[in-house]
C-alpha cells in the first residue's frame, strides 16, 4: 500500500521537474555547449574546441574580472561579517537588556534598511554621493578642510575599486545582522548563567559559547556572501559599468559585454561555465566540510 | 568588555544610587554612541531625501548638504512623468505578484512530493532543485534570450515572470521540504483513513503551514521587486521596465541633473519601504515559527 500512495506523489513533482528541466537544465546545458563555439547570436554556432578557453588563459581582462570577484569575496566576508557580529552581540547582550527591547529593533531596522533597496538603485544613490563636482562626498570633505583628499572616486582606476567595495559594505551590513540577531535568540539564556556561575566574563562568554554556537548561521552567512560576491552585477552596472578602463569588470559583467556588446556569445558563455563550476565547487567542498566538522564537535 | 547580564531585568533593583547613576550614563553614552553610528550610516538616504525637494538651481547655488529653502514636489511631478513612474510601478507590481504566487505554487508541489510524499530519490531531487539556487544567472542568460525570441516572448513581462517564478521556487522547494518533513504522519493517515484524496490532504497541509507560506510570498515579491540582471536582457522596451531598470537608466540619461536623479532613487526606495513596513509583522512571525521548526 505504500509503495502505491507514494507513487501517486510524483504527479506533483512533475510540473516543477519540467520547467526546471526547461528553464535550467537545458539553458545551462545550451551555455556549456556554446562555451567551445565560436557565435555572433545570429546563424549557426562553430564549434571550435576549447580555443575560448586558451584565448581565457591569455587574457589580460577575463584574470582581471576574476582577481576583482575574488577582492570583493574577500572584503564581503569579512568586514561586514564582523561588524555585524559585534552589533548584535551589543545590541542583544546590551541595548535590549538594558534599554529594551523596541529599542534595539529599531536599531536593527535602521542597519537593515540599505537591504530592502534594489541594489541597483543603492549604485544609483552612490554614484550620485560619489560625483566627482557636487557629490556629497566631496563637498563634506570641502567642509572640513580635507578637500586635497577629494578624489575623482569612480572615474579613477586607483579609486574606483575600492569606492565599489565601501558602497557594498555598506550594502551588506545588514544581511549578517539580522541573522546573527536571531541566531542569539536561539540560544539558551541558562547556558549563559551556568557559565556565569562558573565565573566566566564578558570576552570568554562570547569566544567560548556565543560564537560556536552561532556558527551554524555564520556558515550560512560566509557562503552565501562567497555566492553573492561571485555574481555581483546590479552594483557593477549602476556604479561604473566595469570601468574606467576594466578597473572594476567582474565576471558577471564581462559575460553580459560579450554577450550583448561584443557580440561573442561563445567567449561569453565560457566565462559563466567557468564561474558556474568554480560556484558548484565551492557550495560542495563547503557543505562537505561543514558536515565534517559538525560531526567532529559531537 | 562589558559584563554581560541577561537577567538583570527580572532581579529586584537594588542598587545603591551612585552605582544606578554610573549605569544610566554608561547606558546613555552607549546608546548615544550607536545612535551617531546610525545617522553617519544611514546619511545617503537622508541626503537624496532633502535634495529630492530642492531645485535644480537651488541645488547649484547651495550645495548638496543644504536643507531646501522652500520645499516642492516639482521635481517629484517632473521626474515622474519622465519615467513614467506609473507605468514601471506597474509592471513591477504585477511581475513581483506573479511570481510570488506562481513560484509558491511550484515551490508547495515539489515539497508535498518531497516531503510529505516521501518519494523515492528524494536527495537526488532536492540536490535538483538546489542547483537553480546557485547558478548564476549569466549562465542561464543567453541561451533563455534565445529561446524566448524564439518562442516570441522577448520582451514581455510574461518572459521574465515565467523564468523568475522558476528560479525562485528552487529556494521554497528547500524550505517547503524541510518544513513539510516535519509534518506529522498521524495527521496525513488520519486524512487518509476519512478517504481525503491526496489534493485534500495538500490543501491540509497548505492550511495548516500558513506562516512558512505567507513568508514564502514576502521573501519571492521582495527578490523578485528587487532583481535586476533578468529584467535588465528581458525588459527593453520602456513600456515593460520595472523600477530599478528605469531608475538605473534615468541616471545615465540625465547626468547633469542631480536633484533629478536623487528624487528619481527616492521614488524607487518608497515602494520598498512601504513594502518593508508592510510585511515586518509577516517577517517577524516567520522567524519565529522558523525557529521553532529548528
Amino acid at each position: 500500500m505504500k509503495t502505491r500512495l507514494n507513487r501517486g506523489y510524483y504527479w506533483f513533482l512533475i510540473p516543477g521537474f519540467i520547467l526546471f528541466l526547461i528553464f535550467v537544465m537545458l539553458p545551462f546545458v545550451a551555455n556549456i555547449y556554446l562555451s567551445f563555439t565560436r557565435w555572433s547570436g545570429v546563424g549557426i554556432p562553430e564549434f571550435i574546441g576549447l580555443k575560448n578557453y586558451l584565448r581565457a588563459i591569455d587574457d589580460f581582462n577575463f584574470w582581471l574580472s576574476l582577481k576583482n570577484n575574488v577582492v570583493i569575496i574577500v572584503v564581503l566576508t569579512t568586514i561586514p561579517t564582523i561588524i555585524a557580529l559585534f552589533l548584535a552581540v551589543f545590541l542583544f547582550q546590551f541595548v535590549a537588556v538594558k534599554v529594551g527591547k523596541t529599542t534595539a529593533n529599531l536599531f536593527k531596522a535602521g542597519f537593515y534598511l540599505p537591504q530592502i533597496i534594489p541594489v541597483a538603485i543603492i549604485g544609483v544613490i552612490w554614484k550620485w554621493i560619489l560625483q566627482p563636482n557636487w557629490g556629497a562626498l566631496n563637498v563634506i570633505l570641502e567642509k572640513i578642510k580635507l578637500g586635497s583628499l577629494a578624489q575623482n572616486w569612480l572615474g579613477d582606476p586607483g579609486y574606483a575599486l575600492g569606492a565599489v567595495l565601501v558602497v557594498m559594505v555598506w550594502f551588506q551590513i545588514g544581511y549578517p545582522l539580522v541573522i546573527f540577531m536571531s541566531a542569539l535568540q536561539r540560544i539558551d539564556p541558562q547556558i549563559y548563567e551556568s557559565a556565569r556561575v562558573d565565573g566566566a566574563k564578558g570576552l570568554r562568554m562570547f569566544l567560548s559559547i556565543t560564537l560556536p554556537l552561532i556558527s551554524p548561521e555564520f556558515y550560512v552567512v560566509i557562503l552565501t556572501t562567497i555566492i553573492y560576491s561571485l555574481k555581483i552585477f546590479g552594483p557593477i552596472f549602476a556604479l561604473t559599468r566595469g570601468g574606467p578602463g576594466n578597473a572594476t569588470m567582474v565576471a558577471s559583467y564581462f559575460s553580459y559585454k560579450n554577450f550583448f556588446e561584443f557580440s561573442n556569445v561563445g567567449y561569453g558563455a565560457t566565462m559563466s561555465t567557468i564561474i558556474s563550476l568554480i560556484i558548484m565547487l565551492i557550495t560542495v567542498v563547503y557543505i562537505k566540510l561543514q558536515s565534517f566538522e559538525s560531526t567532529e564537535g559531537e | 568588555m562589558e559584563r554581560v547580564d541577561m537577567q538583570s531585568m527580572k532581579m529586584p533593583m537594588r542598587m545603591v544610587s551612585a552605582r544606578k547613576n554610573k549605569e544610566v550614563w554608561k547606558k546613555a553614552s552607549y546608546v548615544g554612541l550607536l545612535t551617531l553610528f546610525l545617522l553617519l550610516f544611514l546619511i545617503p538616504v537622508v541626503l537624496i531625501v532633502i535634495n529630492s525637494f530642492k531645485d535644480e538651481a537651488e541645488f547649484y547655488a547651495r550645495g548638496v548638504l543644504s536643507l531646501p529653502l522652500k520645499p516642492s514636489f516639482d521635481i517629484f511631478r517632473e521626474v515622474w512623468q519622465l519615467v513614467e513612474f506609473d507605468v514601471k510601478l506597474y509592471n513591477s507590481l504585477l511581475i513581483s505578484t506573479s511570481v510570488a504566487f506562481l513560484g509558491l505554487l511550484i515551490s508547495v508541489m515539489n515539497a508535498y512530493a518531497i516531503g510529505i510524499g516521501k518519494i523515492k530519490w528524494s536527495k537526488l531531487f532536492l540536490a535538483f532543485f538546489a542547483f537553480a539556487m546557485v547558478i548564476p544567472h549569466e549562465a542561464l542568460a543567453y541561451p533563455l534570450y534565445y529561446m524566448m525570441k524564439l518562442v516570441g516572448l522577448y520582451d514581455t513581462k510574461l518572459a521574465v515572470i515565467l523564468i523568475l517564478s522558476v528560479l525562485q521556487s528552487a529556494y521554497g522547494t528547500y524550505l517547503l521540504s524541510s518544513v513539510f518533513r516535519t509534518f506529522p504522519t498521524s495527521l496525513v493517515e488520519a486524512a487518509k483513513i476519512d478517504g481525503c484524496n491526496k489534493w485534500q490532504i495538500l490543501m491540509i497541509v497548505v492550511a495548516l503551514n500558513k506562516p512558512a507560506l505567507s513568508l514564502l510570498l514576502v521573501f519571492y515579491f521582495i527578490w523578485t521587486f528587487n532583481e535586476f540582471f533578468l529584467p535588465l536582457i528581458f525588459l527593453v522596451s520602456n513600456a515593460n521596465q520595472t523600477i530599478p531598470i528605469a531608475v538605473t537608466l534615468f541616471q545615465g540619461q540625465y547626468t547633469g541633473y542631480a536633484t533629478m536623479q536623487s528624487a528619481c532613487s527616492l521614488l524607487g526606495i518608497l515602494p520598498c519601504i512601504v513594502f518593508f513596513i508592510l510585511f515586518q509583522r509577516t517577517l517577524t512571525r516567520g522567524l519565529v515559527t522558523g525557529g521553532l521548526k529548528g
